[in-house]
C-alpha cells in the first residue's frame, strides 16, 4: 500500500508503513473513518447556537431555508465563521498576553535595543516591566486604537475607520465578536464579517504582532541561521527530547538547560551521547529562529515522530497539539509531558510551568527525558534517514541589514527589484498541514510554482517546514527553483529564495515587512496597492482562517485552501471573494487546486505592478553647463588664466 | 555569480584589515599613541573615517581605536554551500576596506616624486570640487589599475575629459598604473586637466571616497556622527555626486573589497575583465557591478550605469574639446602659432549689431594662416565677433566676450590666457598637425556662442584678422568700448536698481543656501555679478537666477528690503527671516560652500580678518580656512563670519553696516596682491590712504597676540571703532 495521498514526505510514507506495521492509529485513519464528512457541516448550514436546534438548511432548497429562530443560510454561515475567527483570535492573543506576562516577570532581557525602540514606540520608560504593563493594557482597552495598530499606513487606518473596524481592545473584539454571535443578536450576515474582521485585525496587528515583538525582546531577535529539517534529526545515540506547541517562554529554557554541563554528565551515564532538542509546528518555528535547533517536522508529523520510537520525551504546551499523543505515545517508552495550566491530556504527565522558575521546570523536563532514555528499546527505532539542511531567520528588522549592511539598510533593493520585474511580486505562503490534502504537496505545488514564476516567497509556520523539508531554504534552491529575475536577486544578496520568516504570530511579520515596503516608497499608498498577496494552501486550524481575514482586511489578497465552511451561503461568499475588496482592498481567493490559486495570485501581482505603472529605468540627462553657468560657481576662469607657462 | 564578489570581497577586506593593524602597531609601537597623523590641508581630519566611523582622527591612540571598530564589521565569509545572506556584510566589509586604506595612507610615506598628486587639500576639493557641485561635471571616475596599453589609457581618459567626467587613478595592475601610461604618452596631469592619479597601491583610491565625503561635509552641511548620520553622507553621494569606478585589468581581492566600499556611496563599479556581474539594483540607483565592457565603451557605459546621460556639443574641428582641456598648457617648444603675450598685439572684442546687418555662420581669416607662417611664428591677432539677437542687450556684450576664454581653451592643443586686450593665444604643433587653423577658434566660437547662449544670441560672424595693419586699425574701438564698459559698471549701484538677482547654481549640492546678489555685492563664489544674473535670466527665466523686487526699505543701514526678506524667508522654508547685505554681524548672508574668503570678526581688534580659500596656514583667528569654512558653510547663518567673493571688498557697501573696509586689520598676501591697487584706491577713497600698509598678512603675524601689538603699533583705525560685538 503507498501513501502518496497521505503525504508526499518521503520521511512522511516511510513512517505512515511503519505505523501500519506498529498497528499504530494516526490522523489520516481517523480521519478515514470519518467519511462522509457532514455535508452540512462542511457546507456551514449547520446551526448549533442555540438550545432550540441544532438546526440545519437543505442545500438544495427542497426542505427547510431557515432555522427555528429565523435564521437562514447567510446568517448561520456567517455566525459559524465568524466564531471561528474569534476562537483563532483568542488563541493567538492568549499567546500574546503569555508573553506579555513572562515579559513582566522576566529576569534576563536578550534583546535591549528592540526593547528601547519598543519603548520608545509605545511611550514608556525604558523597562520591561513599563513595557509589559503598557502592552497587557491593549488586551483590556476599550477605546483603542490599538497601539501597534499605528504602524499600519495611513491610507489603510482611514480604510478601517472608513468601515468601523478599528480594533479598540484586542479582548473587547473578541467577546463583542462572540456576543453578535449569540442567539438572536446580529442577524445580518455581512455586518457580522465585517465585525469578524475587526477581531481578526485585532489578532494581526494586536495580539500577533505584540507576541512577536515580546518574544524577540525576551528570547534575541533572529538572524539568518543554519540547520535541518526532517524526522531525520532525531539521533539515534542522543537523548530526543520534542517541543511541539507554540509559546517558546518554555522551550527556549529547555534549549538552554540541555547545554547544562551536569544534564550532559547525566546523559551519558544514561549512555547516550547527547541531548537533542527538536521542534514540531510553531514551536519548532521558534527555536528554529533564534537557536538554530532542528525541526523534527510540521503539524502532521507530530504522531509520526513518536512512531520512530527514538523520541524519549515530547513537551507540549497549546495549539495544534493532537489528544491523540498518549496513545500514540504507548507504541513506544515515549512520555507525552504537558506544561500548560490551559491544556491538559489525560494519559499524560502534567508538569506545570512555573513562570518564575522557568528554569527548575526546564531542567526536570531534561531529567525525565534522560530517565526515558534508558528505557528506549533501541531495536524498535525507526529513523527515517531523511533530513535537509536550511537557512531560516529571517525578520523584518535583519532583512533591511542583509540587503544593504550596515550603513544603507533598507527596503530599496528589494523595492528596485520589484519595480524592474527582476521579482514580480512577494507572497507569503502560510498555515497548516491538514489530511484532506496529501502533506505538503500545496505547500509545495504553490510555492514552487511561484518560484519559477519570479515571485519571492515568504513563509512562516508549518508551509515554512514544508519547504524546509524539501529544500526549498537552501540559498542554492534560487538557482534550482527560481526564475531568472528572482535568481538574480537571490544571488546578489545571498538569500533563498523562500524566506522563512517564523511562526504563525510571526505572520505579523510579514504585516511589517509589508509596511516598511509602502513606508521605503514608490508602492504605493497601502498594502493593498503592492504587488504582493498571501496564502494558507493547507489550512487546518481556526487561527488560520484569522489569520486569513486578517490579511484581507489589511488589503492582501489572500488564496485561502480548502475554503472555509461558506460554500452555504452566496451572500458570505461573494463579500469574502469580491466585495470586501471595495472596502479593505484585499480580497479572498477560496481556489480548490493550487494551479488555480497560483493563477489567481499571479494574476493579481500582474494586476498591482500595472496599476503601479512600475517603469523601467529612466536616465537624467545631463546636459554640460552653458551660458552663464558654464563659468560656474568658483573660479574656472581665474585658476585657467593663472596656469601661465615659460614666456 | 555575485557570491565570488563577496567571498573576493571580504577576503580582501581582512587582508587590507590586516596589514593596516601592522602598520598600525608598528607606528605604535615606534612613535607611541600619541603621536599625530593627518592629512594635509584638510579641516575634515581622515575624511573617510570620519564619515564612516564619526570619529576624527588626530593621532595614532585614534586610528588605532578607529580600527577597532572597523574590524566588528568584518562578517564571516560566505559558505562554500548552504550559506548566509552576504551582500550586506560585503557591503559593510568594504566599508571597512576603506577604513583600512585611509589608515594606510596616512601612516604610509608621502609620495614626493613623479606625477603623484596624493590627498588633496581642502582648497583643491573646494575650487575645483565645486565642478561638481555648479554642474560643470556630470561626475567623476575612479579608476583602479591600469589600461592594456598605453594608447588605450591615453584614449580612455581623452574620453573621459571629452564628457567633463574627473578622473582619479589609483592602483595598479602586475606594477602598471594607468598614471605611468598616460605621463608616457605626455598626458598633462593635474586638478586642471581634470585627471588626477592618486598613488600606485589599491590603497591610494580611497582618496576619490575621502573627496566624496568631503563634498557631503562641505558643499552638502552634513555632520558626521552616528550610524544615522552616515547613511546620510552615503545616501548624498548616491542621489548627488555622480560617480563611477573603472576596473581596469585584473581584479584582485583587495580591489573587489575597495568596490564593494565604493558601492556603499552608489558608486557602481564598470570592469573591462570577464568578472561575475551583480545587476540588480538598490544600493546603487542601477548595476551594482557590470563586466566586460569595452574599453571605448567604457565612459558610456558607466555614465549610464551611474544613471545619467551626457549631451555633448559636437563643434566640427579636428581635435577633442571640453572643459577639461581647459587646463593643458602649451608649452614654447610644442608651439606651432603664438599670439599675443608680450610679442604681438592681440585682443578679443565681441559687439552687438542689428539683425540685418550680420551674416550669420560667416567666419573669416584676415591675413595670413597657420600654414602661410613658419613653426613657432608670432602673428597679432584681433578675434573680432560681432552678435545679434532679439533680446541681445549691449550690456551682455561684456559678459559673452568674457567667456571667450573658457571658449578657446577647450579645443586640445589651443592655449588661452587673459582677457580684451591681454590676451595671449597659443595653438600646438599637434594641433596643427591634427589640422587646426586659425580659422577653427572662430569655428569654436561660432558653436559655442549659439550653443551656450540660445536665448540672447541669434546670429554670430567672427573675424580674425591677423595682419598688422587691420589689427591696429580695429584697436582703438576696442579700447573705447572697454572703457565705457567698466565706467557703466562702475556707476551701477544697489540704490540705481529695482531688482536684485537670487542665485541658487549650487542647490543641487547644498540645497540649504541661496545667494542674494546686488550691483554691490557680487556673489560669494566670486564668478557670479548682478549683470550676470540679469543675464542669467534673460537666457533662462527658470534657471538658478530669479529676480527679486526690493519692495521698501527696512533697514538702508544693514542692507534690508522687505521683499528680499520675503524671499528669503520662503526659500529657506522659513528657517531665515532677514538677511542683510552690509553687514556681517545682523542677519548675514548664508554661504553654501563655495565662498572665495571668508571674512570674521577677530575679537580683541575691533577688527576683521579675511582669509581666501587658497591659503591653507593658520590664521590670527586660531583656525584655518577649513576649520572657519566649516563653521560658515552648509547654509548656516553665523553671525561674524561671512563667505564673501574677493571684490566685494572693493565696494562701498563692504560691510558698510559693520564699519566697513576700516575694519579689515588682516588679510592674506593673495587678496592684497590680488586687488592691489584697486585696494589703495578704496583706502584713498575712504580717506585713510595709509589703511592699506596698515593691513597686516600672515608675513606679519598668523597669531592674535602678536597682531594686537603690530595693530597697536601701525595706529590701525580699527582699533579706535570698538568691538564689533
Amino acid at each position: 500500500m503507498s501513501f502518496d495521498n497521505r503525504s508526499v514526505d518521503p520521511a512522511a510514507q516511510e513512517m505512515l508503513v511503519h505505523a501500519r506495521d506498529l498497528g499504530a492509529k494516526t490522523v489520516w485513519d481517523r480521519h478515514d473513518e470519518m467519511q462522509p464528512l457532514c455535508g452540512f457541516g462542511d457546507l456551514g448550514l449547520c446551526c448549533d447556537v442555540c438550545y432550540m436546534g441544532p438546526c440545519r438548511i437543505d442545500p438544495f432548497g427542497e426542505r427547510s431555508q431557515v432555522g427555528a429562530c429565523g435564521a437562514d443560510a447567510h446568517l448561520i454561515v456567517a455566525r459559524n465563521l465568524a466564531r471561528t475567527v474569534a476562537c483563532g483570535a483568542a488563541a493567538h492573543s492568549d499567546h500574546g498576553r503569555e508573553v506579555v506576562e513572562a515579559l513582566r516577570n522576566a529576569t534576563v532581557i536578550a534583546n535591549p535595543e528592540k526593547l528601547k525602540m519598543l519603548a520608545e514606540e509605545w511611550g514608556v520608560a525604558v523597562d520591561h516591566r513599563a513595557l509589559a504593563a503598557r502592552m497587557a493594557s491593549q488586551f483590556g482597552s476599550q477605546e483603542g486604537p490599538l497601539i501597534p495598530l499605528l504602524r499600519a499606513p495611513e491610507e489603510q487606518r482611514r480604510r478601517w475607520e472608513k468601515m468601523g473596524i478599528t480594533p479598540r481592545g484586542i479582548d473587547r473584539e473578541i467577546v463583542e465578536l462572540l456576543h453578535r454571535t449569540h442567539h438572536g443578536v446580529e442577524s445580518d450576515p455581512v455586518a457580522l464579517l465585517r465585525g469578524a474582521m475587526r477581531a481578526a485585525l485585532a489578532d494581526g496587528w494586536g495580539g500577533s504582532m505584540i507576541a512577536t515583538d515580546v518574544q524577540d525582546v525576551l528570547f534575541g531577535g533572529p538572524q539568518a541561521i543554519r540547520s535541518q529539517a526532517n524526522l531525520g534529526v532525531l539521533e539515534e545515540r542522543q537523548v530526543n527530547i520534542l517541543v511541539h506547541g507554540h509559546e517558546p517562554i518554555l522551550s527556549e529554557m529547555i534549549v538552554a538547560v540541555s547545554r547544562d554541563e551536569d544534564l550532559l554528565a547525566l546523559a551519558r551515564q544514561a549512555g547516550a551521547e547527547g541531548i537533542n532538542i527538536a521542534g514540531i509546528c510553531c514551536t519548532a518555528n521558534e527555536i528554529l529562529m533564534r537557536q538554530g535547533m532542528p525541526v523534527a517536522g510540521n503539524y502532521l508529523h507530530q504522531e509520526l515522530a513518536l512512531l520512530t520510537g527514538a523520541v524519549d520525551l515530547m513537551v507540549v504546551d497549546v495549539q495544534c497539539v493532537m489528544p491523540s499523543l498518549p496513545q500514540v505515545a504507548a507504541c513506544h517508552h515515549t512520555k507525552i509531558v504537558t506544561t500548560s495550566s490551559k491544556a491538559h491530556m489525560p494519559g499524560a504527565e502534567q508538569m506545570a510551568f512555573d513562570a518564575h522558575n522557568p528554569k527548575q521546570t526546564a531542567r526536570a523536563i531534561v531529567k525525565s527525558a534522560i530517565e526515558a532514555f534508558s528505557r528506549r528499546d533501541p531495536s524498535r527505532v525507526n529513523i527515517p534517514r531523511h533530513k535537509m539542511d536550511l537557512v531560516a531567520g529571517f525578520t523584518n528588522e535583519n532583512l533591511p541589514l542583509y540587503l544593504g549592511g550596515r550603513f544603507r539598510a533598507g527596503y530599496r533593493p528589494l523595492i528596485d527589484a520589484v519595480a524592474a520585474g527582476r521579482i514580480r511580486g512577494i507572497v507569503g505562503v502560510v498555515g497548516c498541514n491538514t489530511p484532506r490534502v496529501a502533506q505538503d504537496s500545496n505547500h509545495l505545488a504553490l510555492v514552487r510554482c511561484l518560484l519559477a514564476q519570479d515571485v519571492l516567497v515568504v513563509q512562516t509556520g508549518c508551509s515554512a517546514i514544508a519547504s524546509a523539508k524539501f529544500g526549498l531554504l537552501r540559498p542554492e534552491a534560487a538557482l534550482e527553483y527560481a526564475g531568472p529575475g528572482l535568481q538574480e536577486v537571490c544571488a546578489a544578496v545571498g538569500i533563498p529564495p523562500v524566506l522563512h520568516v517564523g511562526s504563525c504570530v510571526d505572520n505579523s511579520r510579514i504585516l511589517s515587512v509589508c509596511v516598511a515596503l509602502v513606508a521605503e516608497g514608490g508602492m504605493g499608498g497601502d498594502l493593498s496597492e503592492l504587488p504582493i498577496a498571501a496564502a494558507a494552501p493547507e489550512a487546518m486550524s481556526e487561527k488560520a482562517i484569522t489569520i486569513g481575514l486578517y490579511a484581507v482586511a489589511s488589503g492582501i489578497f489572500t488564496a485561502f485552501t480548502p475554503a472555509p465552511r461558506i460554500a452555504g451561503s452566496s451572500v458570505v461568499r461573494k463579500y469574502l471573494e469580491e466585495d470586501v475588496e471595495k472596502e479593505t482592498g484585499g480580497k479572498f481567493l477560496f481556489a480548490s487546486n493550487m494551479d488555480d490559486a497560483a493563477k489567481g495570485i499571479l494574476a493579481h501581482l500582474d494586476a498591482k505592478r500595472k496599476a503601479l505603472k512600475l517603469a523601467p529605468r529612466a536616465l537624467t540627462t545631463y546636459v554640460p553647463a552653458t551660458g552663464l553657468k558654464s563659468l560656474g560657481c568658483g573660479q574656472a576662469q581665474k585658476h585657467s588664466q593663472e596656469r601661465v607657462p615659460e614666456a | 555569480m555575485s557570491k565570488i564578489i563577496a567571498e573576493a570581497a571580504i577576503r580582501g577586506a581582512y587582508a587590507c584589515m590586516n596589514r593596516a593593524e601592522a602598520m598600525l602597531s608598528e607606528a605604535i609601537h615606534r612613535h607611541g599613541r600619541a603621536k599625530s597623523i593627518a592629512f594635509p590641508d584638510t579641516a575634515y581630519a581622515l575624511p573617510v573615517i570620519l564619515a564612516l566611523v564619526g570619529k576624527r582622527v588626530e593621532k595614532l591612540g585614534d586610528l588605532e581605536e578607529a580600527l577597532q571598530v572597523a574590524r566588528t564589521w568584518l562578517p564571516a565569509p560566505p559558505t562554500e554551500k548552504l550559506w548566509l545572506p552576504y551582500l550586506g556584510g560585503t557591503l559593510d566589509a568594504g566599508a571597512a576596506t576603506l577604513v583600512a586604506h585611509e589608515a594606510v595612507e596616512a601612516m604610509k610615506p608621502r609620495l614626493a616624486f613623479d606625477f603623484w598628486l596624493g590627498p588633496t587639500p581642502d582648497s583643491i576639493l573646494r575650487e575645483q570640487g565645486i565642478k561638481l557641485v555648479d554642474g560643470r561635471m556630470p561626475g567623476f571616475a575612479a579608476c583602479v589599475g591600469a589600461a592594456p596599453s598605453d594608447e588605450v589609457a591615453e584614449q580612455l581618459a581623452r574620453d573621459l575629459q571629452e564628457r567633463n567626467i574627473l578622473v582619479f587613478m589609483g592602483g595598479n595592475t602586475g606594477g602598471e598604473t594607468m598614471a605611468a601610461q598616460l605621463n608616457r604618452r605626455g598626458v598633462e596631469m593635474n586638478w586642471e586637466t581634470f585627471l588626477v592619479p592618486y598613488g600606485p597601491d589599491t590603497s591610494s583610491i580611497v582618496h576619490a571616497l575621502g573627496f566624496a565625503c568631503r563634498a557631503a561635509f562641505t558643499f552638502g552641511g552634513l555632520r558626521p556622527g552616528g550610524i544615522k548620520e552616515t547613511r546620510e553622507i552615503l545616501l548624498y553621494n548616491k542621489r548627488r555626486v555622480m560617480a563611477f569606478v573603472l576596473a581596469l585589468g585584473e581584479v584582485d581581492d583587495e580591489k573587489y573589497a575597495t568596490a564593494a566600499g565604493a558601492i556603499n556611496f552608489g558608486f557602481p563599479v564598470i570592469a573591462d575583465t570577464d568578472i561575475p556581474e551583480i545587476l540588480p539594483s538598490g544600493i546603487c540607483t542601477y548595476e551594482h557591478v557590470v563586466a566586460n565592457v569595452a574599453h571605448r565603451d567604457m565612459p558610456s557605459r558607466a555614465v549610464e550605469v551611474r544613471g545619467v546621460k551626457i549631451r555633448t556639443v559636437e563643434i566640427p574641428i579636428p581635435v577633442r574639446h571640453g572643459p577639461a582641456f581647459e587646463g593643458e598648457r602649451v608649452r614654447k617648444e610644442d608651439v606651432a602659432v603664438e599670439f599675443g603675450g608680450k610679442y604681438t598685439r592681440c585682443f578679443e572684442y565681441l559687439t552687438s549689431r542689428p539683425m540685418d546687418r550680420l551674416q550669420d555662420g560667416l567666419i573669416r581669416v584676415v591675413g595670413p594662416e597657420i600654414a602661410d607662417v613658419p613653426e613657432g611664428a608670432r602673428l597679432p591677432l584681433a578675434i573680432f565677433v560681432e552678435v545679434a539677437g532679439r533680446k541681445m542687450q549691449p550690456e551682455f556684450e561684456s559678459i559673452l566676450e568674457r567667456h571667450i576664454h573658457s571658449f578657446l581653451s577647450e579645443p586640445m592643443g589651443v592655449m588661452h590666457l587673459g582677457q580684451r586686450d591681454s590676451v595671449w593665444l597659443r595653438i600646438s604643433k599637434k594641433a596643427r598637425d591634427a589640422g587646426f587653423r586659425i580659422e577653427h577658434l572662430g569655428t569654436v566660437l561660432l558653436h559655442k556662442l549659439r550653443n551656450d547662449f540660445p536665448a540672447i544670441v541669434d546670429k554670430v560672424q567672427v573675424t580674425l584678422f591677423t595682419g598688422s595693419d587691420d589689427v591696429e586699425k580695429l584697436y582703438p574701438e576696442a579700447a573705447a568700448a572697454y572703457q565705457h564698459r567698466d565706467e557703466r559698471m562702475g556707476a551701477l549701484t544697489d540704490e540705481s536698481v529695482d531688482i536684485f538677482y537670487s542665485c541658487a547654481l549650487c542647490q543641487s549640492y547644498a540645497p540649504n543656501h541661496v545667494c542674494i546678489i546686488t550691483p554691490e555685492r557680487l556673489g560669494l563664489c566670486g564668478a557670479y555679478n548682478w549683470l550676470d544674473g540679469k543675464a542669467a535670466y534673460e537666457m533662462n527665466p527658470h534657471g538658478g537666477n530669479l529676480p527679486v523686487k526690493k519692495v521698501e526699505v527696512v533697514d538702508p543701514v544693514l542692507g534690508q528690503w522687505k521683499g528680499i526678506n520675503d524671499f528669503i524667508q520662503n526659500a529657506s522654508n522659513g528657517a531665515f527671516l532677514k538677511f542683510s547685505a552690509y553687514s556681517m554681524i545682523n542677519d548675514p548672508m548664508t554661504s553654501c560652500g563655495c565662498f572665495e574668503c571668508i571674512a570674521c570678526i577677530l575679537p580683541g581688534t575691533g577688527g576683521i580678518m579675511i582669509v581666501d580659500r587658497e591659503f591653507s596656514g593658520q590664521t590670527p583667528v586660531g583656525m584655518t580656512f577649513s576649520s572657519l569654512a566649516e563653521m560658515t558653510g552648509g547654509g548656516q547663518q553665523t553671525p561674524g563670519f561671512i563667505g564673501i567673493g574677493t571684490l566685494y571688498i572693493l565696494s562701498k557697501k563692504f560691510i558698510s553696516a559693520d564699519g566697513g573696509l576700516a575694519r579689515l586689520v588682516w588679510t592674506t598676501t593673495r587678496v592684497k596682491q590680488k586687488l592691489g591697487d584697486k585696494l589703495r584706491q578704496r583706502c584713498e577713497e575712504i580717506g585713510q590712504p595709509e589703511l592699506y600698509g596698515k593691513i597686516a598678512d600672515e608675513t606679519i603675524c598668523t597669531e592674535l597676540e602678536p597682531l594686537i601689538e603690530h595693530l597697536a603699533a601701525v595706529e590701525h583705525p580699527a582699533l579706535a571703532l570698538g568691538e564689533m560685538i
